[in-house]
């Protein structure tokens, strides 16, 4: 008979797990409705392209990065994609693979300036931010409407799930996105270097690991994820915005942060930032049930418990390290 | 134990940083089966000399010699690939991955392109079960204490076949009873005919296991030993004094001090310490004498100034000055109170590179006064220069920035830094490293002028003729725990060195 | 002559300076009547009124982010900070028809720069007491700061007609110079003399060069950074007063976006880095009118205030790479490669 352990490193996921199953609950009890299989798929259809950012962000912050451009590159993406199909004429699947290799030159080159050159992770990709708006403006200030047949026949595919229930096809990238970065974290070289320079980079370097070349991959993956989100984005709305995922990038980090993953690097799972997202979903549904409530809640509501993991995370840390100091010379 | 031939040699090894010369001519042998120890105080050297083998460095002149086959090792990584492995003081490895993934990161045994961690667990349990380590070795290394840390390091390093194992103070985390374990381990590997580096300055443990000790001094080969053969007292004599046969005491200039009878106790404690830091001490310090505090690297003085200093915060026991009980919970309330601190560490703690002379100066002075009453330039310029001069600092100007000053002449400007504080107790830790021999008499007659002006001066060298020369009293510290205080004529290099060797154990 | 040339070229504000000039000149060649200064009414207006009244709130938001990028940190939150300023004011003002003040104006001022003060404590105390990241810290408030500001609002856009509201952003009766400038040189001057007069100035810089020598040499650290991030507020609660009453509005979705961006490269482009240490707040100023004529030129070449962001990018990033070490040595080393390689060409020559 094995012994159930609760090995001390899942405690954060299970601590994320049980605020979304609690946020669920008084929803379920505050609205009859909300005790529907088809309420809780909605969240992945509504959140998919939140969860793929989030994949991408948690790879960055374990490194101890950050990346707040996701949302102007998803914005950028969305316009591109219906500029090239509406007025170019590019045919839907070749904007799509267009565009996962703009979002990784994206996170490539802002990766190259962090590592290379050795610049601040917050202005390069700050700057990646404004870049990003500017340059979706750039390609028309009129939202523009995706038409193409393709896109909306893919937008408005229903993938049955039990009896009348569906999810859609963004959603299914995102679940698909989300199995291949857990295998990329837990059974590859690379996603085990990104946990190791997380940990400590000194070490990492000292241990031979190629941390360099780890950590532009990082955000190029970061970046393609971006794209990738764009896409399913576009597939949600349906049209080119240039100020479409305006705040995202918080909505990416905060879920990642509540998903269970330290700010300051090394810790967290990837599974952890689907709940992340989850449990933002279901704050915002809460508030739009509710219908008396500004939207704007919402954001103030995830700034506030994003506020609160990332005090609980310092003070956590700080007394670990406390303790250590205690043992060294 | 082991062959004839040394399974590593070093020859003729100098390397130099920045023209500093960090090892001249330096030869090191380590046989097959060996424990060899390497020994030397701060800047002795040996540092220098394992990144040097292990392949960080790149030596500037000499030769190694790996099984009598010539190699240079220009990474750690190839020096492991050559079975060079290093376990560092810092335990480098990553305290967020579980105990047997430290062990294969990097190495990872794979099965249908994906890593195996059934695999690893179990070769990671073996490897630990070899050094006698039983432990889950899929729980994160930080849930581990640092002895086990340490254990998963070695591990990590033999599994990757070392033909030398270098441990880099591996004690300093550990208590007696974890020592012991690792010694056992450490016996183990001997056994097996692997060869093994010791870096440590813990006499005793150097005595218990060690077969051979190389010691070095100030970059150059003080001489390599036979452990069976070299009593204690003659090691620490090699380490930080003249030969014994070489009693030479400066008691001239001091004898002013010990002949003033008004010395009014400062600042005293009682029972102050902190866990894992510095074993509770009582100490005394008075105005007008300057107090020496003895010992080995790492034996506790500089910690000891720490936490007289507020830096680090005591745990148990209690500070007095002038007989009124305080808790200095930080630096700024130790300027206040008339303390002042010249740390060892002058790159990180001393030094604003990128401000300049005067401010470097003035700013102790200035945080005492607090940031309302501001020093005017004048004023500012003026105590620059006053300590410019006093202290022959090199500068082209009390504006030039000192990160473009020599290492010497930084200190120096740290120095001033204090002095401008016109302190109470002045705590000076190692004040003339990298100093040139001119100035540090200068500095050495400085401090016994200030004592004998009033102030009370604590003072920590690991140059011994320099304590002897400005101490007219000592406190004696071995493995971070006051151990004894000597006066009068029992400071001498002979009897302090019998001291600290454990010889002789005052009462106070 | 040399000495003088290459002690000019080493004073901080001389690039600044220059870049300053390189604009103003552009201006004056592609931009009609840009020198042109009218009077009316008594008051002054011209292009380059307008520019320098534009930028006064991004001047005075530079002055607090250049003390807080001293200290090698950086606030996110100005923007939005600025949009709560203004739905204070304004929702404590009122949109009266008539006119009349629901809480007298002063009440209304002082609320709004009390709120903006608290929320730069808050940073501060994220910052210097529990050593949380500065870009996460104020993160925050980036995002929370404009959900606060339409809570104040109701969601509405608050038009104020009490007439002195307007002063703040245009002219006071009686002074020909528009009044956000005075207020900046309020500001300007506060700051000067409480860095010129104290060490406040000396313990930025200390603490941003090494914050452990700072500590050791008994700097309270935490103080210096709490009260930076809390001035720095202070300041972005300002600009936001002089942004709403210069639409006589509080728009909290839309008052000072952007504008930390435009405050950090206000900063970078004076010169001061990002990474702490010396700072000039006069640098940050002239930076300040840096970025406002690049707006205002941008526009006046016909590219969008949407589009603008994208420049403003590629100049972060062009300041960034020129005060990276890192990219000095590869161009360093390209030249070095192309002077060897003429070095081997003379060698082969011989």
């Amino acid at each position: 008979m094995k012994k159930m352990q609760l090995n001390s490193k899942y405690v954060p996921l299970i601590i994320t797990i049980l605020l979304f199953i609690l946020m669920f609950a008084i929803g379920a009890v505050r609205y009859p409705t909300f005790l529907s299989l088809q309420v809780f798929l909605n969240l992945f259809i509504d959140n998919a392209y939140l969860i793929i950012l989030s994949i991408g962000m948690t790879f960055v912050l374990l490194i101890g990065g950050i990346d707040i451009s996701v949302g102007s590159v998803v914005c950028l993406v969305c316009m591109a994609s219906a500029h090239l199909v509406e007025n170019v004429g590019m045919n839907p699947y070749l904007t799509m693979v267009l565009m996962i290799l703009l979002g990784a030159v994206y996170g490539l080159v802002q990766g190259c300036l962090i590592q290379y050159f050795k610049m601040q992770p917050f202005i390069v990709t700050l700057a990646g931010l404004f870049f990003g708006r500017g340059a979706a403006a750039w390609i028309s200030i009129e939202t523009i409407n995706i038409t193409n047949k393709t896109y909306n026949d893919i937008a408005h595919y229903r993938v049955k799930i039990i009896g009348n229930n569906f999810i859609s096809i963004g959603s299914v990238i995102a679940l698909v996105t989300l199995v291949i970065a857990i295998y990329l974290a837990h059974y590859t070289k690379f996603g085990r270097a990104v946990y190791a320079i997380g940990g400590s980079e000194q070490s990492a370097l000292l241990m031979g690991l190629p941390v360099a070349r780890t950590k532009v991959l990082v955000y190029t993956l970061s970046g393609t994820c971006s794209a990738l989100a764009g896409i399913v984005f576009s597939f949600y709305m349906l049209s080119g915005y240039s100020l479409h995922g305006m705040g995202m990038e918080l909505d990416a980090i905060a879920s990642t942060v509540i998903g269970g993953t330290l700010l300051t690097g090394g810790v967290g799972y990837v599974i952890g930032s689907l709940f992340g997202v989850l449990t933002q979903g279901v704050i915002q549904n809460l508030i739009m049930f509710d219908g008396t409530l500004n939207s704007w809640w919402t954001r103030i509501a995830i700034a506030a418990l994003l506020c609160i993991f990332m005090i609980i995370q310092k003070l956590l840390t700080n007394r670990g390290s406390v303790q250590k100091k205690g043992q060294v010379a | 134990m082991g062959g004839n031939d040394p399974v590593l040699k070093m020859v003729g090894i100098c390397k130099s940083f920045l023209g500093v010369k960090a090892l001249q001519n330096v030869d090191f042998q380590l046989r097959a089966g060996e424990i060899h120890a390497l020994m030397g105080e701060n800047g002795a050297g040996k540092s220098t000399l394992i990144k040097v083998l292990t392949g960080v460095e790149k030596l500037d002149a000499g030769e190694i010699y790996l099984n009598q086959k010539r190699i240079l090792p220009k990474s750690s990584l190839e020096a492991q690939a050559l079975g060079i492995s290093t376990v560092y003081q810092e335990v480098n490895l990553c305290p967020n991955l579980s105990v047997a993934e430290n062990i294969y990161i990097g190495r990872e045994p794979k099965k249908m392109g994906r890593i195996d961690w059934k695999e690893i667990n179990k070769r990671a349990d073996e490897a630990l079960k070899k050094l006698n380590i039983s432990i889950d070795v899929t729980k994160p290394l930080s849930s581990y204490s640092v002895a086990i840390q340490q254990m998963a390091a070695i591990a990590r390093a033999l599994d990757i076949s070392a033909k030398i194992l270098i441990l880099d103070e591996p004690t300093s985390s550990l208590d007696e009873k974890e020592a012991e374990k690792l010694f056992e381990v450490i016996r183990q590997l001997k056994a097996k005919g692997l060869g093994i580096i010791f870096i440590t300055h813990f006499l005793d443990q150097v005595y218990e296991v060690a077969d051979r000790i190389t010691v070095l001094r100030n970059g150059k080969l003080e001489g390599e030993y036979d452990v069976a053969s070299l009593p204690k007292v003659q090691l620490v004599a090699k380490m930080i004094g003249k030969d014994i046969d070489d009693l030479s005491n400066f008691n001239k200039e001091k004898k002013e001090i010990s002949d003033r009878k008004d010395k009014t106790a400062f600042v005293r404690t009682k029972g102050l310490g902190r866990t894992g830091t510095i074993k509770p001490f009582d100490i005394e310090i008075n105005k007008g004498e300057v107090l020496g505090l003895v010992g080995l690297l790492g034996s506790g003085r500089t910690e000891t100034a720490r936490v007289l200093f507020g830096i680090d915060k005591p745990d148990t026991g209690q500070m007095y000055i002038n007989e009124k009980q305080v808790h200095l919970n930080s630096p700024k309330t130790a300027v206040k109170k008339g303390l002042a601190f010249c740390p060892e560490n002058r790159k990180t703690e001393g030094v604003f590179g990128d401000l300049s002379v005067a401010e470097n100066i003035i700013l102790a002075l200035q945080a005492k006064r607090g940031a309302v009453k501001h020093i005017k330039r004048k004023e500012q310029m003026e105590v620059a220069d006053k300590f410019i001069k006093l202290l022959n600092i090199k500068t082209s100007g009390p504006d030039q920035l000192v990160k473009n000053l020599s290492g010497g002449n930084q200190q120096k400007v740290i120095l001033a830094r204090w002095l401008a504080t016109n302190p109470e107790l002045l705590i000076l830790d190692e004040p003339t490293r990298g100093i040139d021999v001119g100035t540090k008499t200068e500095i050495q007659k400085l401090i016994i002028k200030l004592a004998n002006e009033g102030m009370a001066v604590v003072f920590i060298s690991s140059e011994l003729e320099e304590e002897l020369r400005c101490c007219t009293r000592m406190a004696v510290y071995r493995d971070k725990e006051k151990i004894a205080e000597l006066t009068g004529d029992k400071m001498n290099q002979q009897y302090i060195m019998q001291t600290i060797a454990g010889g002789q154990k005052d009462a106070e | 002559m040399q000495n003088r040339l290459k002690k000019l070229v080493r004073a901080r504000l001389f690039w600044p300076l220059v870049a300053l000039a390189l604009m103003i000149i552009f201006n004056i060649i592609f931009v009609s009547d840009f020198l042109k200064i009218e009077v009316k009414d008594g008051y002054y207006y011209g292009r380059i009124i307008d520019i320098i009244n534009r930028s006064a709130p991004l001047m005075i938001m530079a002055i607090g982010m250049t003390l807080v990028a001293a200290t090698g940190g950086i606030d996110i939150s100005v923007g939005s900070v600025a949009a709560i300023s203004g739905a204070i004011v304004c929702t404590l003002i009122g949109g009266d028809f008539q006119g009349n003040p629901k809480y007298p104006f002063a009440v209304a001022i002082a609320a709004a720069l009390l709120v903006t003060a608290l929320t730069g404590l808050w940073n501060g105390m994220l910052v210097g007491k529990l050593g949380i990241q500065p870009t996460v810290a104020t993160l925050i408030l980036y995002v929370a700061g404009r959900g606060i500001a339409q809570l104040i609002t109701e969601g509405q856009i608050i038009t104020v007609y009490y007439k002195p509201f307007a002063y703040i952003g245009g002219f006071v009766p009686g002074i020909p110079i528009p009044f956000s400038i005075i207020i900046m040189a309020v500001v300007l001057v506060i700051v000067m003399i409480i860095l010129k007069k104290t060490a406040l100035g000396l313990f930025i810089e200390s603490v941003g060069v090494s914050a452990d020598a700072s500590k050791v040499t008994g700097i309270d650290v935490t103080k210096i950074k709490i009260i930076i991030y809390t001035f720095c507020g202070l300041c972005a609660g300002i600009a936001g007063l002089i942004i709403s009453s210069m639409i006589r509005a509080a728009d909290a979705n839309n008052a000072g976006l952007m504008y930390e961006m435009d405050a950090i490269l206000a900063v970078a482009v004076g010169g001061t880095s990002l990474n702490g240490g010396r700072f000039s707040i006069a640098a940050s100023i002239i930076g300040a009118l840096i970025v406002q004529c690049i707006t205002t030129t941008m526009y006046a070449i016909g590219v969008s205030s949407q589009v603008l962001p994208m420049i403003k990018a590629i100049i972060v990033i062009i300041i960034c790479l020129v005060q990276s070490e890192a990219f000095r040595k590869a161009i360093l080393n390209v030249f070095k490669i192309k002077r060897g390689l003429t070095h081997e060409k003379n060698a082969v020559k011989l």
